[in-house]
């Protein structure tokens, strides 16, 4: 099944990726990686027609096109994807679980969801296709800085519906490295794999690295000469520049940023070139847009604003113009690499109120829930996210509404209680402070409810 | 039996004490004996004055995390030993100190504390003949 008209082009992608290519060569897909400019648009002109003509299969679409008087054939050129309307998280939701896809579910293999914490949760369908792409993508990325079919690959993300776990399984797979499925936690027998296996590659948030350095100092492992470590894959939380050189020079490594999100598959989307200047954004996979978030209009290259991505090869829920709400900038369109795929920045930032901590994605809303289940406490509240010693920490201070007690002992309980329910929610433990009632600030309006100090928006 | 102590949360932090301390003198009230227990992120301000009820309206009215709590206050001599026998006799009971702090008033010790169970100390100090205060007595 192949939704795509064949013609020169396409035929040189289209399910081309079982192919594993000479170790020597430094592309993976050579002929999509090597595009020019020219061609890169040509394609994804040719991709964007088809995959509009995809999503009248998609009741949600379908509507939204009518809604706002546009036909498929109205895309004519690259810059008429200007006409059609943005796509939302709120969208997702909105059309739980199953209204936005583009094929009957009979075509599906695979779902993977967001906890939907904050409301409806997020579904995400893929058929054989979309799963092949997307480990296509990541093998890209992976042979892209210098890893190959003899390399053996540990993987620390969480599996399950966290797409870093299963998006890279199959990525490292698809290279044909030997690949460990770690998961996430358990320091101690990562570090027990990575010596006993003689891992080369870590593919791991970046606060877990540090955590992970901490334990193999206690457990006396020098990751420089005790294991063959050589590349570290990291992403899906924010880190700054100076953080991942830190990363580099206590492992030993290099350590390459990875961008990814469920809705356009998972890991995959773009990733760091050995000149590590800018993630590429695979643009035969992508069409990447930089608005502004205010006034939603395109901005010039190099200026900060909204990533918005359109999907081109996906089948079972192609997504058009969907806003990420990230913030990041475009560096450039070519590389000394060799590829001309978009280079973009690290993510700068969020234009909504989404955190971003240690690869979990939270609402303060989801934080607000909790407090104000607790009657002990009032409802200001105060999130304070910090770096400290590279690890990135929450405090969540709460006003108390009564002094219910004078004993220690049952204050103490009260926080503990807090933290429980919080990690129950946000499947993180913050440090939760009680304060006193009218001791935070109250602003003007909408309250300032997130304080963000960590090193990486500096 | 009992008498009433003011109890404040207050943040660890610079300048929450004397807000306090400042409403406090404003309305006149006299401090008796006060104590300071603290955690890293907060503490608890315990305080015996002359008006325990008219302080703990001027605080709440203020936005203050105040508490009345009823503490025991033991008056015994001003001598060696004497603190020590007064506790055993509770603790003999099986009853346990919360917290407790001590001071000298008219030239008597007096020990100030909550138990746990509240009730059994009273019982245990009536059957037992100790000294007591009320808030009479420091009004």
């Amino acid at each position: 099944m192949c939704i795509f008209a064949k013609d020169n082009i396409t035929n040189i992608i289209n399910m081309a990726q079982k192919h594993i290519p000479d170790s020597s060569c430094q592309y993976f897909n050579e002929k999509e990686e090597t595009l020019t400019r020219e061609q890169i648009e040509a394609l994804q002109l040719e991709r964007l027609q088809a995959t509009v003509k995809h999503c009248m299969n998609s009741p949600f679409y379908k509507a939204r096109f009518e809604e706002a008087g546009i036909k498929p054939e109205d895309i004519k050129t690259l810059d008429d994807i200007r006409k059609i309307p943005f796509t939302t998280k709120k969208d997702l939701r909105d059309t739980y679980p199953f209204g936005m896809a583009s094929t009957s579910l009979k075509d599906c293999i695979r779902l993977h969801s967001s906890s939907g914490t904050t409301g409806n949760p997020t579904v995400i369908l893929h058929t054989q296709n979309d799963i092949d792409e997307w480990a296509n993508q990541v093998a890209r990325n992976l042979w892209m800085v210098g890893l190959r079919p003899d390399d053996v690959f540990q993987n620390s993300s969480g599996y399950g519906m966290f797409t870093g776990g299963l998006g890279f399984q199959y990525g490292a797979e698809r290279v044909g490295m030997l690949t460990i499925p770690a998961a996430a936690g358990n320091s101690l027998r990562q570090i027990k794999f990575m010596t006993d296996f003689g891992t080369t590659a870590l593919h791991a948030v970046p606060s877990y690295v540090t955590r992970l350095k901490e334990v193999m100092d206690q457990a006396g492992v020098d990751p420089k000469t005790d294991t063959k470590l050589r590349v570290l894959a990291i992403g899906a939380e924010p880190h700054s520049e100076e953080q991942r050189r830190r990363i580099e020079e206590m492992m030993g490594v290099k350590a390459y940023n990875s961008f990814g999100m469920s809705e356009m598959c998972g890991p995959g989307v773009g990733f760091e070139c050995p000149e590590q200047n800018g993630l590429h954004f695979w643009e035969d996979y992508y069409i990447v847009e930089i608005v502004d978030p205010e006034t939603l209009e395109p901005v010039a290259d190099g200026e900060i604003g909204e990533l918005v991505l359109t999907t081109l090869c996906r089948e079972a829920m192609p997504l058009l113009r969907y806003r990420t709400r990230d913030l990041t900038r475009v560096l450039g369109r070519s590389c000394p690499c060799g590829r001309n795929h978009v280079r973009i920045d690290r993510m700068k930032g969020r234009s909504d109120d989404m955190i971003v901590l240690r690869g979990v994605n939270i609402f303060p809303i989801q934080i607000e829930k909790i407090l104000m289940q607790f009657p002990e406490l009032a409802n200001n509240y105060l999130i304070t996210l910090t770096t400290d010693e590279d690890n990135d920490n929450m405090t969540v201070e709460v006003e108390l509404e009564e002094l219910f007690t004078d004993d220690f002992q049952r204050l103490l309980k009260l926080t503990s209680d807090v933290k429980r329910a919080l990690k129950d929610e946000i499947l993180l433990t913050p440090h939760v402070k009680l304060v006193p009632k009218g001791s935070l600030p109250v602003s003007e309006g909408k309250a300032v409810r997130v304080v963000d100090k960590r090193t990486v928006y500096q | 039996m009992t008498i009433k102590q003011l109890s404040i949360f207050i943040e660890n932090k610079g300048g929450t004490l004397i807000k306090v301390l400042d409403l406090l003198s404003k309305a006149n009230i006299q401090i008796i004996a006060s104590t300071i227990a603290d955690t890293k992120d907060y503490g608890i301000y315990r305080v015996l004055c002359n008006n325990p009820s008219q302080a703990y309206i001027i605080l709440k009215e203020a936005g203050i995390n105040v508490q009345l709590a009823d503490v025991i206050a033991l008056s015994i001599d001003d001598e060696p030993g004497r603190a020590a026998s007064a506790i055993k006799t509770l603790s003999d009971d099986g009853i346990s100190i919360l917290y407790m702090y001590s001071f000298l008033w008219k030239g008597k010790g007096v020990l100030v504390f909550r138990t746990d169970p509240a009730e059994k100390a009273k019982e245990t100090i009536m059957i037992k003949k100790l000294s007591f205060l009320t808030e009479a007595d420091f009004a």
